[in-house]
């Protein structure tokens, strides 16, 4: 075979190529460069990850995510067809036992999560607000669970709520949290809540993706300073 | 089913049999993670960065 390619001549009175310069103005020119310079795309869909990655204890979150997007499926379905669906009919049976066991996957794996980077330390480096986000999808994530807990309409659910509303009457909120009160459990369990848990999630991945995943204590290979 | 679960009292420790279980299998599920091996694929140098 032989190489027919011309071969590459160089002009040198050619003017050299000049760089790219975004000079743009306005705020969205502004978000774009703070986009670019905080999650590059080869940051937010790396193919490569550190070798200490290699471990089941980065497993644990990503199971947790899993349960959560099988808890909101289930949900859907869930508060398409209603209680004397889910109580009665055994589709409506399997569904509900979806939604129960999604749950419990989903706190399982979110607790073996918090362990893993509790002990791993998983703050450092500039990762304070990733930590305390994942605090909040917590915080948020048992008011979910107990607000599901109290709308399954059956007599389980009407002995938590009096419990609940005696609880919660003497800590001062009952005024403003009544877990009798059906439609307010109602609407914060399948609306405010879950998508409150589902944003902040995305936000939680996104802040892991710009920063990395962090580098284990005893790292051999950790540059100081 | 539907009677109360058995519970284990220690001292000022009270918690249900299952809740306890369940602890149980969590600390073991920790335990295997940081000891289990990883499958891997391809070769590895000092660090795939």
């Amino acid at each position: 075979m032989s190489d027919e390619r011309a071969p590459v001549t160089i002009d040198p009175s050619a003017p050299a190529a000049q760089p790219v310069v975004d000079d743009a103005t306005g705020w969205t020119a502004s978000v774009r460069r703070r986009v670019e310079k905080t999650l590059p795309i080869t940051e937010l869909l790396p193919t490569k990850q550190p070798a200490y990655i290699g471990s089941w204890v980065y497993v644990f979150g990503v199971v947790t995510i899993a349960a959560l997007f099988w808890l909101v499926i289930s949900g859907v379905v869930l508060a398409f067809f209603g209680s004397a669906w889910w109580h009665v009919s055994s589709v409506g049976h399997f569904f509900n036992s979806i939604h129960f066991w999604s749950v419990q996957m989903f706190f399982i794996f979110m607790v073996l999560h918090l362990w893993g980077q509790f002990w791993g330390a998983g703050w450092r480096d500039g990762r304070a607000k990733t930590w305390m986000v994942g605090v909040v999808i917590f915080s948020i994530s048992v008011g979910t669970a107990f607000t599901g807990y109290v709308v399954q309409q059956n007599f389980d659910s009407q002995w938590i709520a009096i419990n609940a509303k005696d609880a919660i009457n003497s800590t001062g909120f009952g005024g403003l949290f009544n877990a009798l009160n059906f439609g307010q459990m109602y609407g914060l369990h399948v609306m405010l809540f879950p998508i409150g848990v589902t944003l902040l999630v995305v936000l939680h991945i996104i802040q892991v993706r710009a920063k990395g995943v962090v580098r284990p204590i005893d790292d051999p290979f950790q540059v100081t300073p | 089913m539907d009677a109360p679960a058995p519970y284990i009292h220690w001292g000022f420790i009270l918690i249900s049999l299952p809740n306890f279980v369940l602890i149980c299998v969590m600390v073991l599920l920790f335990v295997l993670a940081l000891v289990a091996p990883f499958p891997s694929h391809g070769p590895k140098g000092p660090r795939d960065e």
